[in-house]
């Protein structure tokens, strides 16, 4: 129900916080005393940097999330956006471990490439891998293209159809990437011929 | 009421709200569940049931309702029943239900596996004259086909109306039958009703929040639709504070839905091509699709659906061709993940691209899956992680166990690394249907790319190797409209300068003008002449104009917040919310007051800024055109305009494939037999009888424990982004299976130490969790036991443990293919099985 | 003022937020000891895994500021079940153990109030490690010093709350001005004691001098191993020792000497069970 939410909302800014300048302009326009954390704010540093909004990668809640970049583009902390109406600054485990989802020593951030038959990994320069992958989508559609197939007719019997289909490429995934992005594969996929398209949804 | 769902865990900030209603304004909260979760523990009321028996239970909820004096007494829910859902409306004499047929409804085929629609129909007027004689475009043809209105009998007393024929399917869902078939006190079921009785009502609303505890059965879409009935004759959906909500998984999986990367389903919920319907052309395409919802907003179905080819083919889609429709593919039968797996195990499938999934872990009967990757010829994984799925070849348990050998793996594999969230822009949908737009922090490391730049590079190689192609088959690939090039102040900043743009994508998926490519304020804009483009119409409006995006809006307010993100459609939050107001336009009361109509202005208004999901001036009480089509057919009293009669469909005539009324079936693997019918699970349930995936019998001597598996808090899914992160992996740090004290008696099972799980498709070894908040159930006097285990763990990252899901199979959902993996059967001893599995 | 946090057990959901948050504003590596691949075994071990409820992190740590506590309280017949959750961690006690002992003056009372180890000056004498009567402040190996929760000390003096409270989904963790979490204590407890939660209490209050951070407790303080009355050793005068002398005696002499003062010992078993 409609309470007075705007103050609830500066309130929760102000204690439960946010970095630097915000708090600042937010105790001012409550008309309190911002003496206390301007002194103090000089006396024990603290983490600062340009803060941007983000939103949670993890689950459909959609919680809003402020990654916090240093002067040389390291991103150095993430953690909850008092301004989400839908999350207010709070954020689950997951969410709030989303700074050990970036930045982890587990990360791949090479192109790893596995020969048929070989038993290790290999790196591979980004270009060869997308010019390989180009030509193995081709490949593999152009030889299992089909611009008729055979379908039920609903009496028993099967009655040929065109389809402009491959059955040989399958895509999957998609739940946790942008909205953007599906849009791209969908119609990518619809232009190639691919049917096989999935993605987390089904679960 | 949380039902189908474990809020606290899997959407510990979206309980917050509930909470705040029951810690600040006394709301009561109750959860229905197998198991006593941390959702359980902050709820006022926990009921117990046995897994798989959701729809005795809600329908026993119903039957509660409609012969309870509250509802017959207080002219509300009349009201709202009467006026605002289908009770009125009369069946086809030919159907026949449930109760007369033991369990199954008219129009079964001989064979038993696929229903007939056809006896579930309402009974209608005469058709009217149209009011077109030759049809010029798609909506001519709409106009010339309008069916005649649905007959009705607003006493509710025809025994063919909706309404009989619904409370007579309900009678025998007792309090007592619950307590036979759900295990669950006849006390705590009555205390549940009673509360969602007396929340209801003018004044009140109560809301149903589900999840995939719901989704996943075989009788998953049935019992969705069973708690949406249960509302509606509530009078609790359109109203601030009711609905029937679903928790999603996944950061974007409506968004992933709503713009479709399914088999399906194009962009804005349109169907796919599909070659075994009337589909030969973009005509027969929509008279088969369109026509049966003319009545509806989808009178627009081909103002969409032109749009969307004319996205997607630009100025080689013409009036001519078909704007390409016939270039486009069709599908031919069901493509879904699990036909996938069973298609990709066959040879059939030959090249996959995985993209931020793990099916290696997350894929029902996972070593089935798994053995499939191995069949083909390439795969493309693109992850944070090297994934199971990434790995299957060198270290599987498969691998380990000789069953394959890595030199004996033809697969061509590439991992590339995928580009975080922080480090791209783009937009999100969250389960309220609410875009949001994150904005990019950093450069991804080394050759980390987003899966925009991805798609978009790969598109642009395919579309070189295409582009002097004559061949027909290439028309569509050659022709993709396909420029998302970023504007160079776009990349400025930024190390990675072909980061595609994906504001131009959005304002693609938007809609323009294709000749002035001006964005589209609203999908009211679009035409089916060609001269609009629309990625997906239901999001129109998310970049309003030029330079706009308001999905990166971030003002909140109080309440509904309108300009904070974009909620689709029309930032429509609350959807149908002409049903917060009644019947003559007034608020139901002052305290549920959101969309009313404004008698001075003629027009419906909404003070909260949220928008009006109703014809903005369309007067409560008015008459809709009988040979009309749209807004233009539905009437002033009719809220639910993207149904075909602008009613809550308490009965399904159409859109179903088993059954029109939501029944009780026995999951497809269950200890006990169906005490209800004589049909013991859902008729038409999908079965992959196929090498590797054995079913095990109703009531199997060899499998009598029911299983659940589920989600932590501390971990995510398949755990790609959560068992490789330290803080959250020693929180959870290996997998664990819970089991009851008395089972763990009866087996010799060790709180901590090992136990195996076995079913027909695998074993795997768990440490038992033994504790209380498990329970065994007392089903037809036989002690029924139930275990869960998480299933988040694999052989890669920090934490590591076997995969549940080896022991699950594949069985489905007849309307939309999810499997079954909220219940199945297992056995279970103690100590650890030899060795990974 | 004095800042502190109330901490409202009747809505935690046991979601361990806080532990994560913490971590993550205070740069706390998980416990590095938890994942080793033991012999024979096909996975890593998970040597943390307990079997009690959804608690693995068991306690608090020198890495572990925070620590949800699990209690299942199911009977047989699973009537009136409860599963109690209660987010732990340093108590910031007006009258604090840990600074009264530390022999080298390590520990400090800021101006907001919290109660800090001075990592600069910590010897790792780990007395405060025993006095703490609620196992709260914890040595660490690699360091040599001992650690605990700061109440985010550089926060709380730049404007901000503590990271957990922040992050907490349900507002079970609250941080501001004590008297303001008080009041709010008082009104959420005659709340529940109104709706028939009669086992509902406020510790906190005049424990060890009043605890800056306090806790809305469902049941008896004892069931979440809190002791009832906390025993405070209280400082003593080193100022004739320069403080490296304190730190070189500190390992033996002293800690008898406390030992005689009379630690609360069933309180710290209960943390470290």
């Amino acid at each position: 129900m409609p309470i007075s939410k705007v103050s609830r909302r500066q309130f929760l800014k102000l204690s439960a916080g946010t970095i630097g300048t915000i708090v600042v302009t937010d105790t001012a326009a409550l008309g309190l005393d911002t003496a206390d954390v301007k002194k103090n704010a000089l006396g024990i540093p603290v983490k600062k940097g340009k803060e941007v909004p983000s939103v949670c990668p993890y689950c459909s809640v959609g919680c809003g999330q402020i990654v916090m970049v240093n002067d040389s583009g390291r991103i150095i902390d993430i953690q909850g956006n008092p301004d989400s109406p839908i999350s207010e600054g709070t954020l689950c485990p997951k969410g709030a471990a989303t700074y050990q989802l970036v930045m982890n020593e587990h990360r791949w951030t090479k192109v790893k490439y596995r020969a048929p038959g070989s038993d290790h990994w290999e790196d591979k320069p980004l270009d060869w891998a997308m010019d390989r992958i180009a030509q193995l989508v081709s490949e593999t559609r152009d030889k299992n293209f089909n611009e008729f197939g055979e379908v039920p007719d609903g009496k028993g019997n099967t009655v040929k159809k065109r389809v402009m289909n491959t059955y040989a490429i399958a895509s999957l995934g998609g739940a946790t990437i942008d909205n953007e992005w599906n849009y791209a594969q969908q119609k990518l996929m619809h232009g190639l011929g691919v049917v096989y398209v999935e993605n987390q949804a089904r679960i | 009421m949380i039902m189908g769902s474990n809020m606290a865990e899997c959407h510990p900030v979206a309980f917050r709200w509930p909470l705040k209603a029951k810690t600040d304004h006394g709301a009561v909260l109750m959860h229905v569940d197998p198991r006593y979760t941390r959702t359980s523990a902050l709820c006022d009321i926990h009921a117990q049931i046995r897994a798989g028996t959701d729809i005795v239970f809600l329908g026993a909820l119903i039957n509660h309702v409609i012969n309870s004096s509250r509802w017959n007494t207080d002219p509300f829910f009349k009201e709202y029943v009467v006026n605002y859902t289908n009770a009125a409306t009369l069946v086809n004499p030919d159907y026949k239900d449930t109760e007369e047929l033991d369990g199954v409804f008219s129009g079964l085929s001989a064979d038993g596996k696929v229903y007939s629609a056809a006896s579930w129909s309402y009974q209608r007027d005469p058709a009217p004259a149209p009011a077109v004689t030759e049809a010029k475009t798609f909506t001519d043809l709409l106009l010339q086909r309008v069916p005649g209105r649905p007959k009705t009998d607003p006493t509710l007393k025809d025994p063919r109306t909706v309404f009989q024929i619904t409370k007579k399917h309900y009678a025998r869902y007792t309090p007592e039958m619950v307590e036979s078939v759900c295990g669950c006190s006849k006390e705590v079921f009555l205390d549940v009703a009673e509360t969602l009785l007396n929340n209801s009502g003018r004044e009140k609303t109560s809301n149903i929040t589900y999840a995939v505890g719901w989704t996943q059965h075989t009788v998953g879409v049935q019992i969705i639709r069973c708690a949406g009935m249960l509302q509606a004759l509530l009078g609790n959906i359109g109203r601030p504070g009711g609905g029937v909500l679903a928790l999603r998984g996944h950061s974007t999986i409506q968004g992933s839905t709503d713009i479709a990367t399914l088999y399906h389903s194009l962009p804005g919920y349109l169907n796919m091509p599909d070659a075994r319907r009337p589909h030969d052309s973009l005509r027969d395409f929509i008279l088969t699709e369109a026509v049966p919802l003319s009545t509806s907003y989808w009178g627009n179905y081909p103002r969409f659906a032109v749009s969307y080819f004319k996205a997607q083919f630009g100025d080689a889609a013409t009036k001519e061709n078909d704007y390409g429709y016939n270039y486009h593919p069709k599908i031919t039968g069901d493509h879904s993940h699990l036909p996938m797996f069973v298609d990709m195990m066959d040879g059939k499938i030959k090249g996959f691209l995985c993209v931020g999934q793990n099916p290696a872990v997350g894929g029902q009967n996972a070593r089935f899956q798994r053995k499939a990757l191995a069949k083909l010829d390439w795969m493309v994984v693109r992850d944070f992680y090297e994934t199971e799925t990434a790995s299957f070849w060198r270290n599987s348990p498969e691998i380990k166990a000789g069953e394959l050998k890595t030199p004996d793996i033809k697969t061509e594999i590439f991992f590339l690394p995928s580009a975080c969230v922080p480090e791209m822009e783009g937009s999100f949908t969250n389960t309220q249907r609410l875009l949001q737009y994150h904005e990019k922090a950093a450069d991804p490391p080394d050759d980390c790319r987003s899966n925009l730049w991805f798609t978009y590079h790969l598109g642009k190689k395919l579309k070189a190797i295409y582009k002097d192609s004559v061949a027909d088959r290439d028309w569509a690939i050659r022709n993709l409209t396909w420029d998302y090039e970023p504007e160079p102040a776009e990349t400025a900043r930024w190390r990675i300068k072909d980061e595609p743009s994906a504001y131009k994508a959005l304002k693609e998926i938007n809609g323009y003008t294709w000749t002035d490519k001006k964005p589209l304020p609203s999908f009211a804009n679009l035409r089916e002449d060609g001269s609009t483009v629309c990625g997906a119409w239901i999001y129109t409006g998310v970049v309003p104009e030029e330079g706009k995006n308001n999905s990166a809006r971030r003002k909140g307010d109080d309440w509904i917040s309108p300009e904070w993100g974009f909620a689709w459609p029309a930032n429509r939050h609350i959807m149908y919310n002409r049903a917060s107001a009644d019947p003559e336009g007034r608020p139901w009361s002052e305290k549920k007051k959101l969309v009313f109509w404004d008698s001075v202005s003629g027009k419906w208004v909404s003070p909260s800024g949220d928008g009006i999901d109703f014809a903005p001036t369309k007067a409560p009480g008015s008459k809709g055109k009988d040979n009309g089509i749209g807004f233009d057919w539905l009437g002033g009293n009719d809220p639910f305009i993207m149904r075909a009669d602008g009613k809550a469909w308490l009965f399904a005539p159409s859109g179903l494939v088993d059954g029109p009324l939501p029944t009780h079936y026995e999951p497809y693997e269950s200890p006990v037999h169906n005490i209800m019918y004589k049909q013991e699970s859902n008729p038409v349930a999908k079965v992959w009888k196929v090498p590797g995936n054995p079913y095990h019998k109703i009531a199997d001597p060899d499998y009598p424990i029911v299983i659940s598996t589920y989600r932590l808090t501390e971990h995510y899914l398949s755990g790609v982004m959560s068992r490789w992160l330290p803080w959250l992996a020693e929180l959870m740090p290996e997998l664990f299976c819970e089991v009851s004290p008395e089972l763990a008696m009866e087996k010799g099972i060790v709180n901590g130490d090992y136990m195996t799980i076995r079913t027909a498709r695998g074993a795997i070894s768990a440490r038992a969790l033994v504790t209380r908040r498990m329970r065994p159930f007392i089903i037809g006097g036989k002690t029924i036991h139930q275990i869960g285990l998480p299933w988040h763990w694999g052989w890669q990252g920090t934490a590591q443990g076997d995969i549940v899901n080896n022991l699950s199979s594949l069985v489905a959902d007849p309307n939309v293919t999810i499997h079954e993996g909220k219940v199945f059967t297992c056995n279970v001893s103690a100590g650890r099985k030899g060795g990974a599995e | 003022m004095d800042k502190g946090m109330f901490v409202d057990t009747s809505i935690c959901t046991g979601c361990k937020a806080c532990q994560v948050a913490c971590k993550e504003w205070n740069g706390l590596e998980a416990e590095p000891e938890y994942f080793k691949k033991g012999p024979g075994a096909p996975y890593p071990v998970a040597f943390n895994f307990t079997g009690n409820s959804y608690d693995n992190t068991a306690r608090l740590g020198a890495r572990d500021w925070r620590h949800v506590i699990f209690i299942e309280q199911i009977n047989s017949r699973r009537a009136n079940s409860r599963w109690l959750f209660m987010s732990d961690s340093c108590k910031h006690c007006s009258d604090a153990a840990c600074l009264n002992v530390c022999p080298v003056e390590a520990i400090e009372r800021t101006d907001l109030g919290n109660v800090i180890v001075r990592q600069d000056k910590c010897v790792g004498t780990k007395l405060c490690n025993k006095a703490c009567p609620y196992g709260v402040v914890k040595y660490n190996e690699k360091t040599r010093t001992s650690h605990k929760c700061t109440l985010c000390n550089d926060r709380i003096h730049n404007g901000m709350g503590t990271a957990c409270a922040k992050a907490c989904p349900t507002g079970s963790i609250q941080f501001g001005d004590v008297p303001d979490l008080k009041a709010r204590a008082d009104a959420r407890l005659s709340k529940l004691r109104a709706t028939g939660e009669a086992k509902a209490n406020i510790y906190g209050y005049s424990e060890a001098g009043g605890l800056k951070v306090f806790y809305l407790l469902m049941d008896n303080p004892a069931i979440y191993g809190l002791p009832d009355k906390p025993v405070i050793p209280q400082r003593r005068r080193f100022s004739f020792l320069g403080g490296k002398l304190a730190a070189m005696l500190a390992g033996a002499a002293v800690i008898i000497g406390f030992r005689e003062r009379g630690i609360n010992k069933s309180g710290d078993r209960a943390r470290e069970d």
